[in-house]
């Protein structure tokens, strides 16, 4: 069904920059959303670039080690709070949460609109911060040295964070508020999508860590300004109580990145396969479990702090313990693999990419959760490659091709396949080659965060900036294709793939207010059957 | 819904089917703000919590410089708002705005007392040298009388008094701050309340600013025993 006379919908209902900055549509907020981190993931990369050209060679000759600190302490902040946090929530859950359910917006727009602006304005602090001359606390801020022995802007970043964690909190609490009270007649929670309960999940996490992020960076932010306050070891305050107080948000705040991509991949592999998830329950279910034991296992970022051993083998054990859930998707992924129809389209080649990476990614993790072998591992290398593994290969894999296999919905536009199968291609050699010699590096013992190393440590060394220089090509090959197919892609019909859910059954680009009618459910969710005598029958 | 074609209910926002609808959304949204403000507060507990146990004496004896008198004051100041709100609730329930208007004042009123008397407690403070920082002086045996059947009494170290000062001010001026918001919506509602934007129907506004006044409320019945009352008892 290709609508061939002009149809409104909510791209052109309304032109022009007032009717974006005062838009409460969500889908229109999504979008806002998209180019801001796009911007912030350039900028983050930008940083990135320097660091693998300055680890090129031994010595420090491209920048100081103090422009080191710099770098990576920028690049971690840009890419954690500004990009990989709100990246799926935030452009694909605010897009499609509303549409999966069959809501005409999200519960409370002006609230939504209001998130992308406290997001924009806590970027405009930090990137004060970063044009003023740097942080170089790394993105811990580890006090004492954040509040009393740092001389860069550790002030203008951390009241950047503070801000943006409140854009955070809100997009959670209207995500919650959305899926209990907006869903269709009949969408029932076993009915939603995996992508709706990975997001539920999501937003407990941003409910309940954000506020403790919120309120360790006010008390150093105050710490800084008025040069005493809890941390202050002369007034018996435990610098040690921070960094428990931070990874409490930090470590669950993974799971904000990486839970929404798992959401993404169990759409994109039941569409591909064209099955049902295998065990969509237990996979609904290991999403809420992440979300309850990620807040269990912060204990396992501070096995070198001084913290109690029977505190560390307790964390240690919960740590593994996140691994089921985990495992769980992961083999339910693969089982639905299992006689499936699966076709290779990008979308798929990138959800692939994520299962691979992400299980790699997850697995390495439970090296650094047994406390013996993470004495040897602490702040090396291999710590840097298995988060990227996580952060970048999981998250952004699943970004990307949540991007492409929703892009007909959200441009009205086909990408072309061609040169986003080549992007997909070029991603997972690029990313391989950028972070797997960095495990091997760790391993040997090469410490993060230095800007010189010894030479021994060149070759693999300058394997990974050269997958850098590949992963890239990779991110802006889409990039360009993509705002090329908004012009000159060939038109999409309301449901390309075609896939399951509500989200295909209005039309590309969907009216304002999502659905003509709003939907009554009175199906399963991924339930393909009854669709193909649909589709056959459509001709 | 039915009445769609007719006419929209009064306060009815575009993407929600019923008045119902869109109450029980707003309730349940602040009931998640609440739960954030829980965590947000959570940090500083668990702060007073850790250092409590880690300098007993000193946060008894630092306890013990605070006014009781004014504290409990402002206990009941902040009950009575309570129950003020309630009645405010009621009324706009029942859709009388008469009466709104008045329990809403009341309660506005009631919690600029309480800023007041805080206002207080806070100069006494800063003229006492009880603030943290440079100015912050603890003289323990001029403070020996008020640290009577204290077995800390003498062994006191200034510097973690001025630890649990901090935790003070930063607890109720996190409390004040929220006070000051409060009574900032409330403002808001009683401008709105007098041009009678609420209805019997539609009064979604009040119910849910009443529960993060009672919420404010609730944080303060915490404080006061965890700062004003510690080691009374001996």
């Amino acid at each position: 069904m290709i609508p061939k006379q002009p149809r409104t919908h909510y791209l052109n209902i309304s032109y022009g920059f007032k009717s974006w900055l005062f838009t409460t549509d969500h889908k229109r907020i999504g979008l806002l959303y998209l180019v801001s981190i796009t911007l912030f993931f350039f900028v983050g990369g930008a940083f990135a670039t320097i660091i693998r050209l300055e680890l090129a060679t031994p010595q420090g000759d491209l920048v100081q080690a103090e422009t080191y600190n710099k770098l990576f302490t920028m690049h971690g902040v840009m890419m954690i709070f500004f990009f990989l946090i709100p990246a799926v929530p935030a452009v694909l859950g605010n897009f499609l949460i509303p549409l999966m359910i069959g809501a005409k917006d999200v519960a409370f727009p002006r609230l939504n609109l209001l998130s992308w602006y406290i997001f924009n304005l806590g970027a405009l602090f930090t990137i004060y911060a970063v044009v003023s001359g740097g942080v170089d606390t790394g993105w811990t801020f580890y006090t004492p040295y954040s509040t009393t022995y740092s001389n860069t802007h550790v002030l203008a970043t951390g009241v950047g964070i503070f801000i943006t964690g409140f854009s955070s909190i809100l997009t959670g609490l209207n995500f919650i508020v959305t899926i209990h009270m907006m869903r269709a007649p009949g969408m029932n929670w076993f009915r939603l999508p995996l992508f709706v309960w990975a997001h539920y999940a999501t937003s407990l996490i941003q409910v309940l860590g954000t506020p403790v992020i919120a309120i360790t960076v006010l008390l150093l932010a105050f710490e800084r300004v008025v040069r005493i306050g809890i941390f202050d070891p002369a007034l018996g305050g435990d610098p040690v109580l921070f960094q428990h107080l931070f990874w409490f948000y930090s470590h669950p705040a993974v799971y904000i990145m990486v839970l929404p991509a798992m959401g993404v991949v169990s759409e994109l592999v039941a569409a591909f396969t064209r099955k049902s998830i295998f065990g969509y329950d237990l996979v609904a279910f290991a999403s809420i479990a992440i979300a309850v034991f990620g807040f269990l296992v912060w204990g396992h970022h501070l096995f070198v702090s001084g913290q109690s051993v029977y505190a560390g083998m307790i964390f240690s054990f919960l740590s593994y313990a996140v691994a089921i859930p985990s495992a769980v998707k992961v083999f339910n992924w693969t089982a639905t693999l299992y006689k499936g129809s699966v076709s290779y389209q990008t979308p798929m080649l990138y959800a692939f990419g994520f299962i691979g990476l992400f299980t790699i990614g997850g697995l390495t993790g439970l090296f650094l959760a047994a406390m013996g072998l993470d004495i040897h591992l602490t702040d090396t290398y291999f710590v840097v490659a298995h988060f990227h593994y996580i952060m970048v290969g999981g998250t952004i894999m699943a970004y990307l091709g949540g991007l492409h296999y929703w892009w007909p919905k959200i441009s009205g536009r086909m990408y072309p396949e061609g040169w986003a199968k080549l992007g997909a291609l070029i991603v997972f050699v690029g990313f391989n080659l950028t972070f797997f010699p960095q495990f091997l590096l760790g391993y040997m013992g090469m410490p993060r965060r230095y800007h010189a190393y010894p030479e021994e440590f060149q070759v693999l060394n300058v394997m990974s900036s050269a997958g850098a220089s590949i992963l890239a090509v990779g991110y802006i090959l889409p990039m360009v294709y993509l705002i090329w197919s908004m012009r000159y892609g060939p038109i999409a019909s309301s449901n390309p793939w075609p896939a399951t859910g509500l989200e295909w059954q209005t039309s590309s680009p969907p009216p304002t207010e999502n659905f003509e009618e709003i939907p009554v459910v009175t199906w399963e969710a991924y339930e393909f059957a009854g669709q193909e005598k649909e589709v056959s029958a459509a001709g | 819904m039915a009445e769609n074609h007719a006419a929209t209910p009064y306060g009815l926002a575009h993407h929600f089917d019923s008045l119902d609808q869109q109450r029980e959304a707003g309730t349940l949204g602040m009931w998640v703000f609440l739960i954030t403000e829980i965590m947000f507060f959570g940090g500083l507990f668990l702060t007073y919590i850790l250092y409590r146990s880690k300098f007993p004496h000193e946060f008894v004896a630092g306890s013990h410089a605070l006014d009781i008198r004014l504290g409990a004051f402002n206990t009941a100041v902040l009950i009575g708002s309570s129950l003020t709100m309630a009645l405010a609730v009621y009324y706009s329930q029942v859709g009388s705005r008469r009466l709104l208007v008045t329990y809403l004042t009341l309660t506005m009123l009631l919690g600029l007392v309480f800023l007041g008397v805080k206002g207080i407690e806070y100069t006494e403070k800063f003229e006492h040298h009880h603030f943290p920082g440079a100015d912050f002086q603890w003289e323990d045996p001029a403070q020996a009388p008020a640290l009577e059947g204290n077995p800390g009494a003498g062994k006191v170290d200034g510097r973690h008094v001025e630890m649990f000062y901090w935790i003070y001010f930063a607890m109720t001026g996190l409390h004040a701050l929220h006070m000051i918001i409060g009574a900032g919506l409330i403002a808001v509602l009683i401008v709105l309340a007098v041009r009678g934007r609420f209805t019997a129907e539609y009064h979604m506004p009040v119910e849910i600013t009443g529960l993060y006044w009672h919420f404010v409320d609730i944080v303060w019945i915490f404080l006061f025993p965890l700062l004003y009352l510690i080691g009374r008892h001996e």
